[in-house]
Order: C-alpha cells, then structure tokens, then sequence
C-alpha cells in the first residue's frame, strides 16, 4: 500500500515539474513583461521583477509610425470576427449539404473538402498572392475575409460534416412527412442542434485568423492597416534601437484573447481537437 | 410526400417548375454545397492554375509576364539554394514530428488516467500547442535563446544558439517539438476510446504491462499515429513563420525553410516566375510523400476498428 502511495506522489511531482517547465517560458515573458526594460536580460534567470512596474505597457500601447498598438488590435478583431462569421456559415452550409443530401458529385466534393484539410495555406500562398494582385486586392482585408465565406477550410466542414452525421436521422425523416422542404430542415432542425459545432468552429476560426501572420505580412502595406501579428514582428525588427520591454508587453498584450478562449471555452477546445486532427 | 403537395397547385408554369427542381433533394444538395464549389474555384484552382502559367514564364509581379518554357524548373535543379532549403526543412520535418508524435504519445498515456487534477495537467501540456502559432510565441522564442537570454542565463551557458549553424535549426525544432499538446489530447481521447475489457481479458492470459502496452494499446492507436505523421509532415515541410521569424534562414542559409526562400525569390528577389516553379515542385513532392505514406499504411495501421 505505502509503495502504491509512493508512486502517486512521484507521478503527480514529475507531472507537475514537467507541466511547468512546458509554461515557464510564457510565465517567464509574462513576469518580464513588468520588469524595467533594461534589466529583462540582466535578471533573465529570475522571475519576479525586483521592481514590478507596467511602464512597458504603457510604452507598447503607444506602438509605432504614430499608430497606438489600440489600433492594430481593433484591426485584427474586425477582421478575425468577420472572418469567423463567414467561415461558421459558410461551413454550415456545406457541411449539411454532404452530411445530408443525396446527389451527384457529392463525393467528389468530399475528397476536394479532405483536399483543402490537407492542403496548407502556405502551399497556396504565392499562387493565392498573384491571383488576388491581379482582382486588385492588395493593401485590402479582403484576402483575409471574402474567400472565408466559400467553406474552403476542410477541416471545418469535416468537423461540422461529422457532428452533422452524428445526429438522429429520424429528425429528418419526420419533417419530411411534415412537409419540410430540404432548405427549411437546415434551418429549422439542423441549425439549431448545430450550436455546438458551430461553437468549436468559430473558436479555432477566431484563433487562427488572430494569430495569422502570413496573410498580413503579404497583403498589408500601410501601418494603420496592420494586424497584431504583423506590429509585432515590426517591434520585433526595431527592438535593436528600442525597448526588449514594451516588446513582451505588447506579445502578452497580443495573447490575452487567446487565454481567454483558453480558459472560457476549454470545452469547445478539447472536443474540437479531440473530434479528430486539427492543424498546430 | 413531396409529390402530394405539388399536385394540389395545378398549372405549372415557369416560375413552379423552377421551384419544383429547386425543392429536389438533388438540387438542394447542389445549393448548400455551391459557396465550396465557388470557394474551390475562385481561391485553389484559379491560383493554382495561374501560378502553373507563371512558373513557365519570367515574371516579377509588377510587369508582364515573358513565356519561357520549362527554364525556371531547369533552373531550380541547377540551384544549391534550392537543395540547400529542400534538406534543411526535410531535415526539420523528419525530425521534429516523430518527435512530436512520440512525446504526444507518452505525455498521453501519462494523462489518460482520470484524476482531480488531471485537467490542470492537461491544460500545462496543451497550452503551448494553442499559442505556439502566434508571432507573441515566435519573439519569446528568439529573446529566449538571445546570447544574454533565459536558456544562457539559466544554465550558464555561453552559446550564441542563433548564431551558429549547428544549433539554430535545432531552436526551430524545439519551438515545433514544445507544441505537441493538441496531438497529446487527440490520443488521450483515443486512449479512452479503448475498451477496458481488452485489458482484462489480457490480464487473465496473463500479459504484462509492457505487452499491453505493444498488443493492444499501440496497435489501436496506429490510425491516429498515421494521421498525425501525415497532417505534421505536410504542416512541417510548408513551415514559414517561425524560420521568417526567428533566424530569417540565418546563419548560412542553415535554417533555409523552403516557404522562406519560395517567399524570398517571390517578394525578396522579384522573381515570380522562379517562386512559382519552386511552389510546383513542393506540391509534387508533397504528393508524392503523401502518396508514399498512404502506401506503407496497410502494413502497419491497424484497421479493424474495435
């Protein structure tokens, strides 16, 4: 008994060491975050700041080029929540129509829906670039938000598709008898049973486009225009004449709605990944 | 039933039967499934194709395209460049997602076990996997390894990580290796999946953990490894932000990433046509290493199911 009580609390001390070397970098640029800017790597090997102070939060939030860091987050939002609506409906769509419906070329579709899971965004990258250069896109948000609203992020669909499949058919079956056409069942049967998924859809929509970086870096070209990602990585480049601490203010800064997500939705997190694959 | 309602209105005329077709299940189908087939369209086969036509020209975006043929895919094999990005990101890709995989795999068993604080735990592992993406993630990375910077300072080191061939690819790899918690957690959920009676029944033969372990547990969660190695290939050979990031392929060219450099001869250097050709041939090799993988699954995936 004493040597099965002996291994517990060796499991859960190991458990728990490893778990916080995992996090200790991100404790580490957070508790650097208030530390003063000059001392961040004098005192690298120590946590607690010796003096605390949100100085370098002050500095970031005044950003670059006389666009306040304020402005760079208000960008990102606007353009991660339209993108997330459009990517949630547009998914819903789709995902019921192959979940549901017969008809010719429905699985040619499907295999075109697994192509784009499989299909990185990086692999389209230049080729997406040259086409949306040509349609006179650039400098816009419109390559981070129209082609959201054409289902074309596999994994999407399929995570609906699925949860779609999952329901009772015979929820179908009896509207049908009650006259339902196939357009009224998506509305009202399937949307309203579908919350759910489109919950975890919306919360990895959301997070991918707040943390995109590709996407910004080759289509914005104004300063007022930019994303949070791509501030940071101007911060980042002109930190060798500037300040180490407003930097890790403004990542953490850049983070917060991602905890958020984190720590109010972990169930929608855990169930969309557990559902299968996912990116990351 | 449809029929029934449809004979109660009587003449049928244009705009009834337009409504007849679109109430077929057939044509609803096609409805829901329209914003994909446009999607499909207008943003992967247009581009693609527009990118196929470019890769046979010299072009830099702002001018004309010129046709020249097969030069810039004659030109790609001439260049060390291109071998030197091709080895660099296989060489990333081949060692991170084992890697990757495997701490997933052992983190999982570790957690699989309901506790009260097995969520925390969860929560540890999974958090940097859900963050790691991020540019915020990317700087820390950099600062961290920096010569005067949390690894140096904690273990008195003196290495400039970044600076040297030899250990800036490896910084990038544990960047990579450090997010294994969304695998983690599909396995911990496949974990679960597996019937406990499996492990009675081995325990009255007799069996040991070890062989539970090799007998059971593995094999079941070989569909599960398969994709995982299949989705964090494709993802790793295609990495861009972080060697943008991080090192921008310094030192040497050492951490060359082949998005970079297809980036680079895009935007950097101008030649559109050249990046072109370069994303042409990632995409066959990609397929064709995709292909190769679905080959050697029927030999050790498990597909029987439970």
């Amino acid at each position: 008994m004493a040597r099965k009580k002996r291994r517990k609390v060796i499991y859960h001390i190991l458990t728990m060491l490893c778990g916080i070397i995992m996090i200790y970098p991100l404790i580490w640029m957070v508790c650097s975050s208030f530390k003063e800017s000059g001392t961040i790597f004098l005192t690298a090997s120590e946590l607690i700041p010796r003096n605390a102070t949100i100085e370098n939060f002050i500095n970031g939030w005044q950003g670059f080029s006389k666009v306040s860091f304020g402005v760079f987050i208000k960008n990102t939002f606007v353009v991660a929540v339209i993108a997330m609506a459009l990517t949630v409906a547009s998914s819903a769509l789709v995902a019921y129509g192959l979940a549901r419906l017969r008809f010719k070329g429905k699985n040619l579709l499907f295999a075109l829906v697994l192509l784009t899971m499989m299909l990185p965004g990086e692999i389209v990258m230049i080729p997406r670039y040259l086409w949306f250069n040509k349609l006179g896109w650039i400098n816009t948000y419109l390559p981070m938000t129209v082609p959201c609203a054409f289902a074309i992020q596999g994994f999407m669909v399929y995570q609906m598709k699925n949860f779609i499949e999952g329901l009772p058919r015979e929820l179908n079956e009896a509207a049908k008898i009650d006259g339902c056409s196939y357009y009224s069942i998506f509305t009202r049967i399937i949307l309203p049973l579908l919350k759910p998924a489109m919950g975890t859809v919306a919360i990895f929509s959301f997070i991918n486009n707040w943390n995109d970086y590709m996407s910004p870096l080759l289509y914005l070209k104004n300063v007022p225009k930019y994303t949070v990602s791509l501030a940071l990585k101007l911060f980042c480049d002109q930190s060798s004449t500037s300040d180490y601490g407003a930097m890790f203010a403004m990542a953490v800064v850049s983070l917060i709605p991602v905890i958020l997500i984190f720590i109010f939705c972990q169930r929608y997190l855990v169930e969309g990944i557990s559902t299968q694959g996912l990116k990351g | 039933m449809k029929t029934a309602i449809a004979e109660k209105k009587k003449k049928p005329g244009i705009g009834e039967r337009a409504y007849k077709t679109l109430m077929k299940e057939s044509t609803a189908g096609f409805v829901f499934c329209l914003p994909f087939i446009l999607g499909f369209l207008l943003f992967i086969l247009i581009p693609l194709l527009l990118s196929l036509y470019y890769s046979l020209c010299k072009y830099n975006i702002v001018g004309g395209a010129q046709f020249i043929g097969i030069q810039n895919y004659l030109d790609v094999f001439k260049d060390d460049k291109f071998w030197k990005a091709l080895g660099v990101t296989g060489f990333y890709a081949v060692v991170s997602v084992p890697l990757r995989v495997i701490f997933a795999l052992i983190v999982a068993l570790l957690l699989v076990r309901d506790t009260k604080v097995t969520p925390i735990y969860r929560a540890m592992y999974y958090l940097p996997s859900l963050l790691g993406a991020s540019v915020a993630v990317a700087i820390l990375w950099k600062q961290m390894f920096a010569y005067d910077g949390l690894i140096n300072a904690i273990f008195g080191l003196k290495i400039a990580w970044l600076g040297e061939t030899d250990t800036a690819i490896w910084v990038l790899i544990l960047l990579s290796v450090w997010q294994f918690g969304s695998s983690m957690l599909i396995f911990v959920s496949n974990l679960k999946q597996i019937p406990s009676s499996l492990y009675e029944a081995a325990r009255v033969d007799g069996a040991s953990g070890i062989q539970n372990f090799f007998r059971i547990t593995l094999p079941l969660l070989t569909p599960t490894i398969f994709f995982n190695l299949v989705m964090q290939s494709i993802n790793g050979l295609m990495v861009f932000a972080s060697g943008q990031i991080i090192t921008g392929g310094k030192p040497l060219d050492s951490t060359l990433f082949y998005a970079l450099y297809m980036y680079n001869q895009t935007f950097a250097y101008n030649n559109a046509g050249y990046g072109s050709a370069l994303g042409w041939v990632l995409i066959v090799i990609v397929a064709l290493y995709t292909a190769i993988l679905f080959k050697t699954k029927k030999f050790w995936v498990y597909e029987g199911g439970l």
